[in-house]
């Protein structure tokens, strides 16, 4: 088995599935002779053809547009957004109609397509290269946002995204798709949307995080680890739908949580989980539940970005805050 | 000039002096383009050159972020900017550094943005020009605003908006021309045809044989340039800034000039086009013709020419040594301009921010 990084696996998915289904077309910015900005999409037109896998004039809201034209037409598009930072001008297509055609036609037209796009900070990118809008996107119904934090699962979940009959909003945490390594096995295999990973089992505090984050928590978990906190670490896979179950099962367990994400504190996906747990598992908690979040700032230019992202100390803080509540 | 005479459908466009520093289109130039000035605007191109040059190595070193070099698009830089007068608004994409020097924003300033500080943005009281854009194509919206806000108050303030090939794909460019032409502004859309959009090649981006017939479409002129001619892009800009002063409505130039350098510090322009296309277009350096014309004219000598060069580029190695010094690194600095009056909740992250540091300056020391 190879070992591969997650640009490598997100490619391997797509070269796997394109060969299996020819209805799946890649297209977007730059996707094709340049491979895309992060070589995601790279060799896959010399492989598949310009029929296949398109490069497109740079206009964010025609390409989504004409994707949902193209899923209602029969083809499976999978869009690249080249930056997070600049999906806004898609978001009216996203929001005003690909969420909405399943249930705006009562089922008669559905929307199967794949959005990826790389997301997040912490590489010194430019201004509006940042951007961790992923709360924006689960707020809407009808779509479904997958993130992957590993090589592994962001194989296995492009695949299910490829197959999956709605339409899949794909966020890439770039800032570590080159810094992890793993066994990435070839040809099929799925892992499924809206299931939550329990990575490290623990029965102090239950920590909860997706994308690059997952690997700030699981250092965090490791430092409090020899003073005796055992932190079970959930990572999310899908914001949307939100695996609560997973997360109220842990908490039952732990009485404690922490969740964690680099995207801006207000209306972040931390309210939600924290809104679900208290529905749910109130009266199981021993401590109130903290987050630990981007600011309420704008994702600052590189040379205060370190400032901004979450990291293990301030992670670590409050772990220990809550398993000493 | 007579712009009308430029109907992009002809497939003519604006001419003056050819690679070889003849002049070829001598009934174009305007009367204030003397051949002081001329060398005075080839001067600018050479600092700008030294200024751009100073920039990658700094990114090199690792002491800047991403840049987007102006390489080959000197003419189109400084011809355009040039044409501008006192009061005026530029409104810029990212790759107009020498635009932006011209109109006085500080090469310190433009350093410091792509050092990775907001401060970068913040230009001296004065300087009409609006902060380097990222999201392609949205400042032609914001230019179109400004413009418009001078008209209805009766200014004569014109507009100059810039942006690439690329951007004239996207829906906020049409809505830009659009209001432009239904509320008459006085904009001058400069495209700095540069032929690329990353690895999109002009072909690719738009099915028209020319950028410049856009406007058509919007019930105004359009005109192509030579972008690599400063006396070309300088005599077009004029002509259509005066047009839009004196009331005459918006104006689209399409200045077809040549990237020679990669998109951005980021990329690598081998794997979508070849040496051979580059090598190509190196006789067609927007420098080298003006520098043959002042030669001839006994304006500029090599040794004129490395004084000021070198002059240029101690002076952008002092600019950088400021902008560095001017780096913020401060954490306030992330909550401070969000809003004039901090909320409460913000309040509380930047002082629950301060604790943390604390704590983390205590942990370091053991
Ligand atoms: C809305 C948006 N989409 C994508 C990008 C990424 N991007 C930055 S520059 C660029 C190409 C711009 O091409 P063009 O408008 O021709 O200008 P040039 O860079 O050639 O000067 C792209 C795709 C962006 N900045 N904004």
């Amino acid at each position: 088995m190879a070992k591969l990084n997650l640009v490598e696996a997100i490619n391997l998915a797509l070269a796997e599935e394109m060969g299996r289904d020819e209805r799946i077309i890649v297209l977007g910015e730059d996707v094709g002779r340049l491979g895309g900005v992060f070589r995601v999409t790279d060799g896959l037109q010399s492989q598949f053809g310009v029929n296949r896998v398109i490069d497109t004039p740079l206009a964010e809201a025609g390409i989504v547009g004409t994707a949902l034209g193209l899923a209602l037409g029969g083809l499976k598009p999978v869009v690249e957004i080249q930056f997070m930072g600049f999906l806004p001008p898609a978001l009216d297509q996203i929001i005003c109609h690909i969420s909405r055609y399943r249930n705006r036609t009562r089922g008669r037209h559905t929307v199967p397509l794949v959005v990826r796009m790389p997301y997040g900070a912490g590489i010194h990118a430019p201004e509006h290269h940042s951007e961790s809008i992923e709360s924006i996107l689960a707020h809407i119904p009808g779509i479904k946002v997958v993130i992957p934090s590993n090589p592994y699962d962001a194989k296995g979940l492009l695949i299910s995204a490829l197959r999956d009959p709605d339409p899949v909003m794909f966020l890439e945490p770039k800032r570590i798709y080159r810094a992890i390594r793993q066994e990435v096995p070839e040809g099929e295999y799925t892992v499924p949307l809206g299931t939550a990973n329990i990575i490290r089992s623990g029965k102090s505090v239950t920590a909860v995080a997706w994308g690059a984050m997952v690997r700030e928590v699981m250092r965090a978990a490791e430092l409090v680890e020899p003073e005796g906190i055992a932190v079970e670490v959930i990572d999310l896979r899908s914001i949307s739908p939100l695996d609560d179950d997973t997360i109220v099962q842990s908490i039952k367990k732990t009485g404690c949580g922490v969740i964690v994400h680099e995207a801006c504190r207000t209306c972040g996906m931390a309210a939600e989980i924290i809104a679900r747990i208290n529905e749910k598992a109130f009266l199981s908690l021993a401590a109130p539940l903290e987050r630990v979040t981007g600011f309420d700032t704008i994702p600052p230019l590189l040379k205060l970005e370190e400032h901004f992202l979450p990291d293990v100390f301030r992670i670590s803080r409050a772990i220990r805050k809550i398993a000493q509540f | 000039m007579n712009l009308e005479d430029f109907n992009p459908l002809s497939g003519k466009r604006v001419e003056i002096l050819d690679e070889e520093g003849n002049l070829i289109g001598e009934e174009l130039r305007p009367a204030v383009l003397t051949d002081e000035m001329v060398l005075e605007l080839y001067d600018k191109m050479v600092m700008l050159r030294a200024a751009d040059q100073q920039a990658l190595t700094l990114q090199r070193a690792g002491r800047m972020g991403t840049y987007p070099p102006t390489l080959g698009q000197e003419a189109a830089n400084i011809g355009s900017a040039a044409a501008l007068e006192t009061g005026d608004w530029l409104t810029p994409s990212f790759r107009e550094t020498g635009a932006m020097i011209l109109r006085g924003v500080p090469l310190k300033l433009i350093y410091l943005y792509w050092m990775g500080s907001e401060w970068g943005s913040h230009f001296p009281e004065g300087v009409n020009v609006l902060p380097i854009c990222a999201p392609v194509s949205t400042q032609t919206l914001h230019g179109v605003g400004l413009a418009w806000a001078a008209k209805l108050k009766g200014e004569r303030a014109v507009n100059l908006i810039y942006f690439g090939d690329g951007a004239t794909s996207k829906g906020d460019f049409h809505e830009a021309m659009n209001f432009a032409g239904v509320f008459f502004t006085p904009n001058v859309f400069f495209c700095q045809n540069n032929q690329y959009s990353i690895s999109v090649p002009r072909s690719q981006q738009t099915a028209t044989p020319t950028l410049a017939q856009k406007a058509i479409g919007y019930g105004f002129p359009g005109l192509m340039v030579d972008g690599n001619d400063l006396l070309a892009v300088y005599a077009a800009t004029q002509a259509a800034v005066s047009r839009a002063r004196e009331g005459g409505g918006p104006i689209l130039i399409e200045a077809q000039t040549y990237r020679l350098g990669p998109h951005t510090t980021a990329d690598d322009p081998n794997r979508y086009r070849t040496p051979d296309e580059v090598k190509e277009r190196e006789p067609f350096d927007p420098l080298r013709r003006v520098r043959i014309y002042l030669e001839r004219k006994g304006l500029i000598t090599d040794d004129i020419e490395r004084e000021r060069r070198e002059g240029y580029e101690q002076m952008a190695r002092g600019e950088a040594r400021e902008a560095e010094a001017m780096i913020s690194l401060n954490p306030d600095d992330l909550f401070d301009f969000h809003y004039s009056q901090m909320p409460p909740y913000l309040t509380w992250q930047k002082e629950y921010y301060h604790r943390i540091l604390a704590a983390q300056r205590e942990f370091d020391r053991g």
